[in-house]
Parts: structure tokens; sequence; C-alpha cells
């Protein structure tokens, strides 16, 4: 290892010397490392190749598709710009998905981001083992799968759900609402239950991340006039932890644009007016029901771009934390 | 006098905190904390419920008089259905156990050289992983649909575990945790003409061990849940090769009256990932404290 580099190093430092062909010898060079790191390559391999055919290439292949026509049984036919046309001009269910997609993204995305870090912060403070305890209780509902549903059990409407009931025993309401069914409440609740369920990577990443800080770094800003806990939160924490940040933004941003389970499992496929109508549960109702292949990848591949846009617009603005 | 001489001290040993906002803080957390754990209350309550409690008006929060009846309900669900639940069983099972260890397994085999070996193109591997995180699985779920239909894997439990070997979270977050290993160590291992890949298994590996643990959760709980989103259910149709969480699923579609048994379920099923985070907590925590992107 150690020799290669300095191999490397070498070359490097005398590829100016070799006037005849630097190019030439640098090709040549690299090559020799790859072959003197062979194995290395060799391990790559498998997760590699497995990486690119199910989540690097398909997204190319998605690309591709979408300017096709293509429901499996035929070989798919070029048609140009169409759907894409067809998305934003004619197809109204998909402005409604659209439009429910962006308020997800642009509500429980950076709600849930905050929620993430501001607990984590305050969650820093206290003894290992409460910490450990909180920790669980906080990121449970991320891994424990179908235990959402029981927010369908509370919004039940009948008076037998517990949310109707109480509204009920105190008088607020005369009769049970169809939490469910209401498109009024429908966007509401499947928020609510999304932020439940949001506590997760970003938030066991920042409480790692605050708890791998620099003690002498906050005592320093002490001495400096640092006086209360948001300057130091402002002035210290925030920019230390920037790495964390930026992990915990790529993590929520992802997942605030990909609602899809928790809609279909709350309101029902397709829910009433299209309310809890999303793009992803479009993408599954013209990929795996109408097998409408094209279509439903140049749906795919507008969700890719505001994901990715989305991303790399946040990645850009954090870089600028107090700074 | 005494109150004084306490409250500087107090203060003294923590810096820059003053007691009533540490109050209002603490109200906060309580606050959020009682969003998150209720509905896990009202789970066990409900699943504890007899039938006649789960309709009773108005409802009561906590059960009276607790039951297992609804445990014992959501066999007598699962009796007289075609596919037996152990079937459902055995099927999450063999899946979330097959794909987490081939996760963990490639995950890191790949991580070592990236790493470590500074192999040329290596960066630029590693620069897709990243940008792979900025989307989810949804966007390649048509893709990857036709691409199992090509490999002839429709319909088989290779559809689903295929797809989450090659998840990049875990390679990420397995690579961002070696490059904390000396170079030293690896170097010596080279001198004394250890192989590449007894460097990877007998040294690397070894000291990596809170970065599989945490690979193993986060695997673990995307194949445990798996089969009833969007991809589970187009990818595998046939009956007997469902996950016990699309059979769970099924189960509250009979009807309010199945509340008690669904839940029952749920707890079931949050039972294991939840184990398994409590006992890999510390070394989750370890791992991700080495998970930040840098600019």
């Amino acid at each position: 290892m150690s020799l290669s580099n300095q191999g490397v190093q070498e070359h490097k430092a005398d590829s100016g010397v070799y006037l005849g062909g630097p190019e030439k010898g640098r090709v040549a060079q690299v090559l020799r490392e790859i072959k003197l790191k062979r194995h290395g390559y060799m391990l790559l391999a498998p997760y590699f190749v497995l990486f690119f055919v199910f989540t690097a290439f398909p997204v190319l292949m998605a690309f591709g598709l979408s300017f096709t026509n293509f429901n499996i049984l035929e070989p798919p036919s070029f048609v140009g710009w169409e759907n894409y046309a067809n998305l934003f001009i004619k197809d109204e269910v998909f402005l409604i998905a659209l439009k429910n997609t962006l308020l997800f993204a642009a509500v429980t995305g950076p709600l849930s981001y905050i929620a993430c870090f501001f607990l984590a912060w305050l969650i820093n403070e206290l003894s290992p083992g409460i910490r450990s305890v909180i920790t669980l209780l906080f990121y449970a509902p991320s891994i424990s799968g179908n235990v959402y549903l029981i927010w369908q059990v509370a919004f039940s409407g009948d008076s037998f759900g517990y949310i109707n009931a109480f509204l009920m025993k105190w008088g607020f309401i005369l009769e049970p609402i169809q939490w469910l069914q209401d498109p009024k409440y429908m966007l509401i609740i499947i928020m609510l239950v999304q932020l439940w369920l949001s506590l997760g990577t970003a938030f066991l990443a920042f409480i790692a991340g605050l708890q791998g800080m620099d003690m002498s770094l906050i005592e320093a800003g002490a001495i400096d006039g640092i006086r209360n806990r948001w300057q130091e939160l402002w002035f210290i924490t925030l920019p230390s932890l920037r790495p964390m940040l930026m992990f915990g933004a790529v993590m929520q941003i992802t997942s605030s644009f990909a609602v899809a389970d928790v809609a279909t499992n709350m309101v029902g496929f397709p829910s009433p007016q299209y309310a809890g109508h999303t793009i992803v549960t479009h993408l599954n109702d013209y990929g795996s029901i109408r097998f409408e292949m094209g279509y439903a990848s140049a749906i795919a591949a507008v969700l890719f771009i505001m994901m990715l846009g989305s991303n790399l617009i946040v990645q850009k603005l954090l870089k600028k934390v107090g700074d | 006098m005494k109150w004084t001489i306490q409250w500087r001290w107090r203060r003294q040993k923590k810096l820059n905190r003053s007691f009533s906002m540490d109050l209002v803080l603490f109200f906060i957390l309580a606050g959020a904390g009682l969003f998150m754990a209720v509905p896990f209350v009202f789970m066990i309550s409900t699943a504890l419920k007899p039938l006649d409690e789960l309709f009773l008006f108005p409802p009561t929060f906590f059960v009276r008089s607790p039951t297992l009846d609804n445990f014992y309900d959501l066999g007598l669900i699962f009796s007289n259905t075609w596919v037996p639940l152990s079937r459902y069983m055995f099927n999450t099972i063999f899946v979330a156990l097959t794909g987490t260890v081939g996760h963990v397994i490639l995950a890191s085999m790949a991580a070592y050289p990236l790493a470590k070996l500074r192999l040329p193109g290596g960066n630029v591997l590693f620069m897709i992983v990243v940008l792979s995180l900025m989307f989810a699985p949804q966007v390649t779920a048509i893709p990857n649909y036709l691409t199992v239909s090509w490999l002839g894997l429709l319909d088989s439990y290779w559809a689903l575990i295929f797809p989450a070997i090659a998840t990049s979270l875990g390679l990420f977050l397995m690579k961002q945790f070696m490059e904390q290993i000396p170079d030293a160590l690896i170097e010596a291992a080279k001198i004394d003409g250890a192989s590449e890949f007894r460097i990877f298994w007998s040294i690397v590996m070894p000291m990596v061990k809170p970065a599989w643990l945490t690979l193993i959760i986060f695997s673990f709980k995307g194949l445990w849940g798996t089969g009833s989103g969007g991809q589970g259910a187009s990818f595998v149709y046939s009956e007997q090769l469902k996950t016990m969480d699309y059979a769970f699923s099924q189960i509250l579609a009979g009807g309010f009256y199945r509340s008690g048994p669904m839940a029952a379920a749920a707890l079931i099923m949050m039972l294991v990932p939840v184990l398994i985070f409590i006992l890999t907590q510390s070394s989750v925590i370890q791992t991700m404290s080495t998970s930040g992107l840098k600019d």
C-alpha cells in the first residue's frame, strides 16, 4: 500500500520530466495501478454489479423509457416529449398529486428535519441512561413497520374512534367526523402520521454528532462572550455539525418526497377526490396497475429531478450555516 | 444565601444554561415524548382489550381487563386461510435474513477498497453512491420491475432480496466508518504478506463491528416491512411467497371489529426490529458519528 502510493507520488513528481509523452506515461501508470490493486476491484465488484443493475442504471433506463410508449407486451415505441406533455397538460390527477407531494415536501420535510435536530439537541443534555431510553422511544416508530395503522383505529370514522369519542364526550362535535374519508382532513392526518414516523436515520446522526462534539469549543466560546444556549447553538454547535446536518437533510428530503405507503394505507387508494394522492401513488397506479411503463417512467423522472434538485439546493444552502 | 450558592454552583457546572429555559425545554421534550408514546400505549392497550371493551362508548384509553384473546383471534383468522401463517412468517424471515446478510457482507467488501485502497475511479464510484442517497427507491421501481422480469426473478424471493442488497445507505455508512481505521495497521499486515482479502476479513471486519450492526438494523427494518408496499406487492404476486406484513395489512380490511387482532399483529411485527435496535443502539450511534457528508 505505502509502496504503491509512493510510486504514484514519485511518478507525479517526475511526470514533468518525461517530456516525451507525459500523457502516455500517465495512462500506463494508472493501468499499472489498477493491475496492482486488482484485488480491490474484485472486492468491489459483487456489490457494484448489483448497485448498477438495481440502483444506478435504472435511473438512466427510466429517463430512456419516459420518451416511449411501452406496455411490456409490445416493444417500446418512441414518442418524444408526449408523456411529459400529457403529464403537465392533460393529466389533472397528476397535478393534484404534484400539489400534494410539494405540500408534503414543504411541510413535513422542514418540520421533520427541525424536529430531528431540535429533539436530538434536547436529548443530548440528559444523562446517558435516560437518553438511550428516549432515543429508543423517538426512533421506534420509524422501524416498527405497520404500527402506524393504529392511527387508523384512532381516527376511525364512527363514534368508536378515539378522536371522535373524545371530541364528542367533551362536546366539541355532536356527531362523528369521517376523518379518513373527508378530503378536508386527510392531508393533515397523513402529515401528522408522517411526522410521527420521521425521526429516523437523520435523528440518529444528529444524536451521534452532538455526542461527539468537542466540548472545549463550547468552553472557548463562553470565554469569547457567548452568553446563552441559543448563541451557543448558532455560533458553535450548528457549524461544527455541518456534515451531519447535510447528511440528515438528504435523508429527510428524500423521504418527504416519497410519501406513499402511509397515504395508501391510511386513506385508501384511490383516495376520495384524490386528496391523499401523491406522485408515488400516481407512479404505482400507472406502473403496477395500468402497466403504462413509459408514462410511469416519465412520472419517475419528474420525481427524480425534484428529489435530486431540492437535495442539491439544500446542500448549497447548508454550506452557509454559521458563516 | 444557601440557595444562591447552590445556584452559582449549578451555573458553573452547566455553561450557558438558565433554569427557566431548562424548564421550558423540558416541557417541549415531554410534549414530544407524549406524542411519540401515545400511539404505542394505545396499540398495546388495544391489543390486550377483549372484544366488548373495543366497542365500549365512550372508548377507554387503557385496557380494564387485559386478555390475550386478540392474539388467539389472530391465529384463528389465519387458521382457515389458504396459506398458513407459518408460511408468511418463513417468507419474511428468509427474505429479511438473506437480504441483510448479503447486504452487510457485499457492502463491507465494497466499502473497504473505497475507504482504504485509493483505487483509480474509486472517488467517482463513491460520488455516484452519495448521489443515489438523494432519490428514493420508488424512482427505480419500473426499471427494476423490468430487470427482475428479464432475469426471470419475478415472483421469487430474489425479486425482493437483490434490490435490497444494492441499497446505498449501508455502503455509505460502512465506508465512512472504515476511514477511521489507521492505515498503519493495514500496511503492517501487508508487510507480513497478508492478501487483500485476508486483511479485509480478519483485520478490517472485526474492527468495524459497530458499523455492521448498524447495517444490520437498517437493512433488516427495510426488509422486515417490505411486502405490503408498492414494490413488494408487484414484484411478488403468488400468495405463498407473500410476507407477513402483507398478510397482516389485510386484517384491518375485515372491519373495525378486527382492530384488536390488528393491534396484536402490529405488536408482534414491531417487536423484532425494536429488539434489535435496543441491542445495537450504542453501536448505531457510534457508526452514525462518522456519517457526515463532507463539503
